[in-house]
C-alpha cells in the first residue's frame, strides 16, 4: 500500500531486531517467500501493522516485527526480506538466510505466489532442509483463478509432508486456517518428514560421508544433513554465520576440516569439483521442484497473461514506453498541483484564523508577552505553515503513486531505464530506489540493499537526494506557482507549472545519472555487475482502499513531523529572532553572515540560513525563511499563502531567487534522517561526508552558474 | 533445424532451450535459482525503450536481463 508512516523517515533506519517474547509461552514466526509474493501483505493482515506494500520485488529490506494473538497465544511474526534462495547474493537477502536459518523461529511460513508456484517452491525445498516447522502458505490465489491456473493444494501436501494452505492474503481469506497450520507445526511436540531433495549419489555420498563427523558439533541447533552439503559448498558467508551460532566453530574443526577436504577430492574424481557442485545443488533443486508440480499445477490458455504483454508493449516498447512514463509524471503532478491548490488555501486560511483565537486566549489569560511570542508566533506559525503547505501536495500525489506502484509500473521503469544506468556503470534498480526517494530518501537509501553490487549500491546511496523527497516536493509547488505561474490563467497556469516541476524532477534523474558515472569512473570505479530484475504480472490496485489508506496515512505523516520537528523549530527560530548579541537578533546576525554568499548564489543569507536550520527537516525551510522575513519587520503580517509573494518581493526576491532556491532544494545536504541512514547503512564517515558534499557542491556549482549567467545577460 | 545460439542473439517471440550457463559469480547462482538450468524453456519478450535490457519469459516469470548476462546463456533455438 505505498510507502507508510511505518516505513519513513526515523522509521526507515533498520535498528536491527531484537525479538521480544513476553511472555515464555509466545512463539516466534518467520514470514519467508520469494520477492513480490505479498509476505508483508500476509504480514499487515495477520499483525494489523502497516507495512509498506506494493507490487514490486524489494520493498522490505529489513526484518519487521509485528504481534497476532491466536487461541490465546501470541505469535511475534518476522516480516523478512524476500529472496529466491537461502543462498544470498544481497545484503538484504543475507538478512533473510541468517533469520531463516540462525535465528531459530518456532515456525516458518513460506508465502508462495500461486501463479508461479513451481518457481516458488526451490525456496521452500532449501527451507524445508532446514526445518520441518514449514507452512508452505500459497498466496495470491484469486490471481491463480483469473489466470485459469488450477491448483491442487491437498496433493501438494502430500507430496511435500508439511501443510499447505490456499490464501488470498488482500481480501483476508484462508488467513484463519494459515494460523492453525502455524499453531500445529510451532507446537514443541511436533513432527514431520518433509519431503527430501534427492541429489546425484556422488553428493549423497558425501553428504552420508560428512553427517556423522559433523551431527555431534551441532548440538541439535542446526540440521547436520543442511550443514553437512553447505560444508560442501564451502560458501564463506554463510559458513562464517554457521560457526557463530555455534557453540565451537565446525568449519574450522580438524576432524570435519579433514572430511570435507576428502569428500571434496572424492567428489572432484566424479566430475563434481567445486564449480559443478553448487549447479549439482541447484540443478536437484529446480528438478524436485518440476516434478512436486506435475499434477498439482493445471495451466489453462487465459486472457490475463496476454494482457500483461499487451500492457507491457504499452508501457516499455521503444516507441511508446519514455513518452508514456514521462506521460504518467506530468499527469500525477498536473493533479496535485491543481487538486492541491485549493485544500492548501483553506487550510491555511482555518489555521491563521485560529491563531488569531489562540492570541486572544493568551491575551485573556494575562500570558507574558515572551510566552506568547513563542508558543503562538513561533510554535503554532510554523505548525500551521508546514501544515497548510505540506499535507495538500503530499495527500493527493502519494495515493496516486501508490496506485502505480500497487499496479506493477515501477518494476516497468527500472527496465526502461536500465540503459541509462549501465552506461553509467550503475544499477537499474536504482530507478526503484528513487521512486522511494520521492516518498522519503531515508526509506530510500535502505532500500538500496535490493542493490547486489557493493560499488552500485553506494552509487545509489550517495545520489538518492537528487530525488526530492516529501519535504521538499511542497516547496518546490509553492515556489513555482507563485513565481512563475502566478499571473497566467487556468488552465495554462497549471499546466506550465506541471511542466515545470516534471523539468525539476527530470532534471534531479539528469543530475544522477551524471553523478553516477562520474562515481564510477573516479571514486567507486568498476563495471556494470549483472542485473536480473523480476517485472511482475500486472494487479488491479484496490483503488478505494490505497485512497483512503494513503490519504489517512499521509496526514498523519505530515501532522506527526510538524508537532515533531516544526513545532520545535518554530520555538528556536522565534527564540533566535528575539535573542539579540549586541544589539541585533541572532537571526539578523547569522543570516547577515551568510549574506555574501548566499548573494553569490543569487540567494540570500536568510535562504541559506533557512536550508541550514532546515537540516531537521526539509519541510521548515519555507517557514523559517517566512519567520525570519518576518521578524526583520518589514510585513507584520503574512497569514496567508496568497501573501507570500508580497512578502518575499518585498524582501528583493526575483524570478532568479526563485529559480535558484528550487535549485538549491533539490541539490543541497539530506537531511539530519537520511544523513544519520546513510551513515547507519554504509558504517563509514567517509561515505557519508560524500554524501553531504556532492549534492552541496553540485547545488552551489548551478546556483552560481545561473546567477552568472543571468546576470551577463542582463536577465536578472 | 537446431542451432546454439546466445540467449541474447534470441529475436523477438522466438523459442529456446536452455543449454548451458556460463554465467559467472552471483549471477549464475541467480539465474539457477529462478529456474534456468540445462533444458529449462526460454521465450525473448520485448525489449527496453533503449534496446537493452531485453525481457525473457522463464518458467512463467518475466525476467529482464542486460544483454551482457544474457549472451553467457547458450541456447539451442526450438
Amino acid at each position: 500500500m505505498g510507502l507508510t508512516a511505518d516505513s519513513t523517515g526515523l522509521r526507515a533506519v533498520d535498528r536491527g531486531l531484537i525479538l521480544e517474547k513476553q511472555s515464555p509461552r509466545d512463539r516466534i514466526i518467520a514470514l519467508a517467500g520469494n520477492p513480490n509474493v505479498g509476505k508483508s501483505t500476509v504480514f499487515n493482515q495477520l499483525t494489523g501493522l502497516h507495512q509498506h506494500t506494493g507490487n514490486w520485488p524489494g520493498k522490505t529490506v529489513a526484518n519487521v516485527q509485528g504481534r497476532h494473538t491466536y487461541r490465546g497465544r501470541d505469535y511475534i511474526l518476522v516480516d523478512i526480506p524476500g529472496t529466491y534462495s537461502l543462498m544470498a547474493h544481497s545484503a538484504e537477502e543475507e538478512v533473510a538466510r541468517n533469520f531463516v536459518c540462525f535465528g531459530k523461529p518456532d515456525g516458518v511460513v513460506v508465502v508462495c505466489d500461486a501463479t508461479c508456484l513451481e518457481r516458488n517452491l526451490n525456496l521452500v525445498l532449501q527451507i524445508l532442509e532446514v526445518t520441518h516447522r514449514v507452512v508452505v502458505c500459497v498466496n495470491l490465489m484469486d490471481e491463480a483463478k483469473k489466470k485459469k491456473i488450477q491448483l491442487d493444494l491437498p496433493l501438494l501436501e502430500k507430496r511435500l509432508g508439511v501443510p499447505v494452505v490456499g490464501v488470498t492474503a488482500r481480501s483476508r481469506r484462508g488467513m484463519e486456517e494459515l494460523m492453525e497450520r502455524v499453531e500445529e507445526v510451532s507446537t514443541p511436540r511436533y513432527l514431520a518428514t518433509p519431503c527430501q531433495v534427492a541429489y546425484p549419489a556422488a553428493i549423497e555420498a558425501a553428504v552420508a560421508r560428512i553427517q556423522p563427523v559433523v551431527a555431534p558439533l551441532l548440538e541439535g541447533k542446526t540440521d547436520s544433513r543442511w550443514a553437512a552439503l553447505r560444508l560442501l559448498e564451502g560458501e564463506k558467508s554463510l559458513l562464517r554465520e554457521l560457526d557463530q551460532a555455534l557453540p565451537q566453530p565446525v568449519s574450522k574443526d580438524p576432524v570435519v576440516k579433514q572430511a570435507v577436504a576428502s569428500s571434496c577430492e572424492v567428489l572432484a574424481k566424479e566430475g563434481i569439483g567445486q564449480q559443478e557442485l553448487p549447479d549439482r545443488i541447484v540443478g536437484s533443486l529446480v528438478e524436485t521442484a518440476e516434478e512436486l508440480c506435475q499434477g498439482v499445477v493445471t495451466r489453462q490458455e487465459s486472457r490475463a497473461a496476454a494482457l500483461d504483454r499487451k500492457l507491457d508493449l504499452l508501457f516499455t516498447s521503444r516507441k511508446t514506453g519514455i513518452p508514456i512514463m514521462l506521460l504518467l509524471l506530468a499527469g500525477i503532478l498536473w493533479l496535485t498541483i491543481t487538486g492541491a491548490n485549493y485544500p492548501s488555501q483553506l487550510l491555511s486560511d482555518f489555521l491563521f484564523s485560529f491563531q488569531d483565537h489562540l492570541t486572544a486566549l493568551f491575551v485573556s489569560l494575562g500570558a507574558p508577552d515572551w510566552l506568547h511570542g513563542l508558543v503562538v508566533l513561533g510554535m503554532y506559525r510554523v505548525l500551521a505553515w508546514v501544515v497548510s503547505v505540506m499535507l495538500p501536495p503530499m495527500a493527493i500525489f502519494f495515493p496516486l503513486f501508490t496506485l502505480l506502484e500497487d499496479f506493477g509500473y515501477l518494476p516497468r521503469v527500472a527496465f526502461n531505464l536500465d540503459r541509462c544506468f549501465q552506461r553509467a556503470c550503475a544499477c537499474g534498480k536504482q530507478s526503484l530506489t528513487m521512486c522511494m526517494g520521492f516518498g522519503c530518501n531515508a526509506a530510500g537509501v535502505v532500500g538500496c540493499r535490493i542493490i547486489d553490487s557493493p560499488r552500485e549500491r553506494l552509487i545509489a546511496i550517495l545520489t538518492n537526494s537528487f530525488v526530492p523527497c516529501n519535504g521538499r516536493f511542497p516547496t518546490l509547488i509553492t515556489l513555482i506557482t507563485i513565481f512563475f505561474t502566478a499571473g497566467l490563467t487556468q488552465p495554462a497556469g497549471s499546466l506550465v507549472s506541471t511542466l515545470m516541476l516534471t523539468g525539476v524532477i527530470v532534471l534531479g534523474v539528469g543530475v544522477t545519472f551524471g553523478v553516477s558515472k562520474l562515481l564510477s569512473h573516479t571514486l567507486l570505479k568498476g563495471v556494470p555487475s549483472s542485473f536480473a530484475l523480476e517485472l511482475p504480472p500486472y494487479r488491479r490496485p484496490q483503488v478505494g482502499r490505497v485512497i483512503v489508506r494513503s490519504v489517512f496515512d499521509r496526514t498523519l505523516y505530515v501532522l506527526g513531523r510538524a508537532v515533531v520537528i516544526a513545532a520545535p523549530a518554530g520555538m528556536v527560530i522565534w527564540l533566535m529572532a528575539n535573542l539579540s548579541v549586541g544589539g541585533e537578533s541572532l537571526l539578523t546576525l547569522c543570516s547577515g553572515f551568510l549574506d555574501p554568499l548566499g548573494r553569490v548564489m543569487g540567494l540570500d543569507g536568510v535562504i541559506l540560513l533557512a536550508f541550514i536550520l532546515g537540516f531537521p527537516a526539509n519541510e521548515i525551510v519555507i517557514p523559517i525563511m517566512v519567520m525570519t522575513y518576518l521578524s526583520a519587520g518589514t510585513l507584520n503580517q503574512t497569514e496567508n499563502l496568497s501573501q507570500l509573494h508580497q512578502l518575499l518581493t518585498a524582501q528583493g526576491w526575483t524570478w532568479l531567487t526563485a529559480l535558484n532556491t528550487i535549485l538549491f532544494s533539490l541539490m543541497h545536504w539530506p537531511c539530519s534522517t537520511t544523513c544519520l541512514t546513510i551513515y547507519k547503512e554504509t558504517k563509514s564517515v567517509k561515505w557519508t561526508l560524500l554524501a553531504i558534499g556532492i549534492p552541496t557542491a553540485i547545488g552551489m556549482t548551478t546556483c552560481i552558474g545561473t546567477t552568472l549567467i543571468a546576470r551577463i545577460f542582463g536577465l536578472a | 533445424m537446431k542451432h546454439m545460439l546466445a540467449l541474447s542473439e534470441l529475436t523477438e517471440g522466438q523459442k529456446g532451450k536452455v543449454f548451458q550457463n556460463n554465467g559467472v559469480g552471483g549471477m549464475r547462482r541467480r539465474l539457477q535459482d529462478i529456474g534456468l538450468i540445462p533444458g529449462t524453456e526460454v521465450k525473448r519478450l520485448q525489449a527496453s525503450p533503449l534496446g537493452d535490457p531485453c525481457a525473457y519469459q522463464i518458467r512463467g516469470a518475466v525476467i529482464a536481463l542486460r544483454q551482457q548476462d544474457a549472451c553467457r546463456i547458450l541456447v539451442e533455438t526450438l
